[in-house]
């Protein structure tokens, strides 16, 4: 499976994911977006040798998988794309910072292995937030709460047409690299011979469905005005979930749960 | 390139979003003063190929490895700085909400690194001065030139100018303890050799669209580019080669018989022809002063009289007086031409 056939299923696994019905679907989409916004900027300020307070922070989003029914794994999945990139800036800690923070018997834990392990957390627990997000909330919908809360209607239109037009290309792009791989079999990739009219006659035919696609809008009544899904009213589970969340953040950050919850049950 | 929540500060990562989003606003701003509801759907499915494109691996030769192309210099040559940057926006807000590529609170400081950067510097710096250079017009190949030069530094460039912002956002979010100076040294190098790549699939992607459609490219006028100046100089040297052949050398094998209005006046008895009418060649028609004063200034001004050099049979007199009738015409063509322009201007702007 080439990489646009893995986006391909990407895009539609994510359309399936997002059009579920549980509660957490249901949410106001502004909701979410705030609170997942909250979540990733409180867990990115968390210090780098915070590991014991950063980790209860892995149970909102935990608990929010499960209440909506969609499993990890399929997050778990996408970590192959975030985690190099924070592994490599990561990966020189233990080499460069050899402050002793702990002493496990005779072992002492330097503070490099700790900023590492707190830094890949930090990536997998803000890639589950975004995760969520984008999988209990249809596009639409987002682009609605998005233009709810007044960014310009020309950026949240542009993404949802790149959004549904990604998913075309995306396929057109595919059934033409599967027809040049089936033509160049063993070769890795498009030879240099076609880098130009390869790319550039999807472009050419891109550009001709762009004025097709203008003149359906037209036809369609577009007047510089596109219609969103409809958003469900702010109701009072979407303000309590706001509230609840934010209350879990902010208890995190500022209490040493982790030491709490030790010192009790060593009690 | 893609810079995950992980690796920035809360405080940058807003600092990162207010800069993205001062330039997103700017571009909205221009686009709206533009006025031109076409663009958004052009714009919207440009982002779309882009995302596509950059999927699709270009093998380099002799390596067995692959790069693909750089969206935002592509998009702002398609689509021009503002809309490019809007397109990118779209692109890298996809790739984070859908296939976790960037992080949400980072998608500032990618817009930073790879939109602003490719889209803005590489428009502005690379695309425009290239394309709008007197070399550019030049020839054909010339042309295909400033556009690999232009995609290829623009890219070389904005990709040094984004990997070395991912080292600066790095350093000030105090993630990594890798010091700044080894960490520039270690993202550089790399984004040098990623930059080459994608900088030569995208110009081969704009020198093909360039010879197939190149309206569709900004700042190239394609009813002046070098092809279609090439045309027009082409048809020039055919017609002015055409002139000289038809107006000098066949000239040489022109009838030495006499014209109609000659022939049904005087005759051709001596060539067994017809007979004359009774007129003497030498002096006919009616007399007047006034004809006789025209004859006299014709007389003084001809340079050539009798298609030849006065006093003169010689075969080049004919060869001359073709040229220059031919020249002549041309110039009173071109000067009609000129004159018809003028009072249609004229009456345009009346």
């Amino acid at each position: 499976m080439n990489k646009l056939e893995t986006a391909l299923r990407d895009l539609s696994e994510m359309d399936t994911l997002a059009s579920g019905s549980s509660c957490i679907h249901r949410l106001h989409p502004a909701a979410k977006l705030i609170a997942t916004a909250a979540y990733i900027l409180v867990v990115v300020s968390f210090h780098k040798y915070n590991l014991g307070g950063l980790l209860p922070m892995g149970l909102w989003p935990v608990v929010l998988f499960q209440l909506s029914g969609i499993p990890i794994r399929t997050c778990f999945y996408k970590l192959r794309i975030v985690l190099p990139l924070v592994m490599a800036v990561g990966l020189f800690n233990p080499f460069l910072d050899h402050t002793v923070l702990y002493t496990v018997g005779n072992i002492a834990v330097w503070g490099g292995v700790v900023s590492m392990i707190t830094l890949m957390l930090k990536g997998v627990f803000c890639l589950m937030a975004a995760f969520l997000l984008a999988a209990t909330t249809p596009i639409d919908v987002l682009c609605g709460a998005l233009r709810m809360m007044h960014v310009p209607g020309m950026l949240v239109t542009l993404l949802l047409l790149t959004c549904r037009y990604a998913g075309i290309l995306t396929e057109e792009a595919s059934v033409m690299t599967q027809a040049y791989e089936l033509r160049a079999p063993g070769q890795k990739g498009i030879h240099i011979s076609a880098w130009g009219s390869f790319l550039g006659q999807l472009l050419l035919r891109s550009m001709d469905r762009a004025q097709e696609l203008y003149d359906s809008m037209l036809l369609r009544g577009y007047h510089e005005h596109f219609h969103y899904a409809p958003i469900p009213r702010f109701r009072v589970k979407d303000a309590l979930f706001l509230a609840f969340s934010g209350a879990f953040f902010a208890l995190v950050r500022m209490l040493p749960v982790v030491q709490l919850l030790g010192s009790f049950a060593v009690q | 390139m893609h810079m995950a929540d992980a690796l920035l500060a809360p405080q940058v990562a807003g600092c990162m979003y207010a800069l993205s989003g001062t330039a997103a606003c700017v571009s909205v701003w221009k686009l709206k003063k533009e006025d031109n509801p076409q663009k958004l759907p052009l714009m919207a499915v440009s982002a779309a190929l882009v995302f596509a494109g950059q999927m699709i691996n270009y093998t380099i030769p002799g390596t067995g490895s692959s790069g693909h192309i750089c969206g935002g210099m592509l998009l702002s040559a398609l689509l021009g700085p503002y809309a490019g940057f809007l397109s990118m926006i779209a692109v890298l807000a996809i790739q984070c909400l859908f296939f976790a590529d960037g992080g949400l609170m980072a998608l500032g400081a990618n817009i930073w690194n790879m939109a602003f950067y490719g889209c803005f510097v590489g428009y502005f710096c690379f695309w425009r001065p290239f394309v709008r250079s007197r070399r550019f017009g030049q020839s054909d190949k010339n042309a295909r030139i400033c556009i690999s030069a232009a995609a290829l530094l623009g890219c070389i460039v904005t990709l040094q100018m984004g990997a070395f912002s991912v080292v600066l956002e790095t350093t000030a979010s105090g993630i990594t303890d890798l010091p700044f100076k080894q960490f520039a040294l270690l993202m550089q190098p790399i984004h040098l050799a990623i930059g080459l790549v994608e900088g030569l699939a995208t110009a081969a992607v704009l020198n093909y669209v360039y010879s197939s459609r190149p309206e569709l490219l900004m700042d190239v006028d394609p009813s002046s580019d070098s092809k279609a100046r090439g045309s027009v100089r082409s048809t020039l040297v055919v017609l002015g080669v055409a002139v000289l052949v038809i107006g000098g050398g066949l000239s040489l094998a022109a009838s030495s018989n006499p014209d109609g209005l000659e022939w049904a006046l005087f005759g051709n008895e001596e060539d067994a022809g017809v007979k004359n009418m009774g007129l003497d060649e030498e002096d006919y028609g009616a007399k007047s002063p006034a004809a006789d004063r025209a004859q006299s200034i014709q007389e003084r001004t001809s340079v050539l009289p009798d298609y030849a050099f006065k006093d003169s049979d010689s075969a080049a007199g004919t060869v001359v007086s073709g040229i220059a009738g031919s020249l002549i015409v041309a110039l009173a063509a071109v000067l009609i031409c000129m004159a018809g322009g003028f009072f249609r201007k004229k009456k345009r702007l009346e």
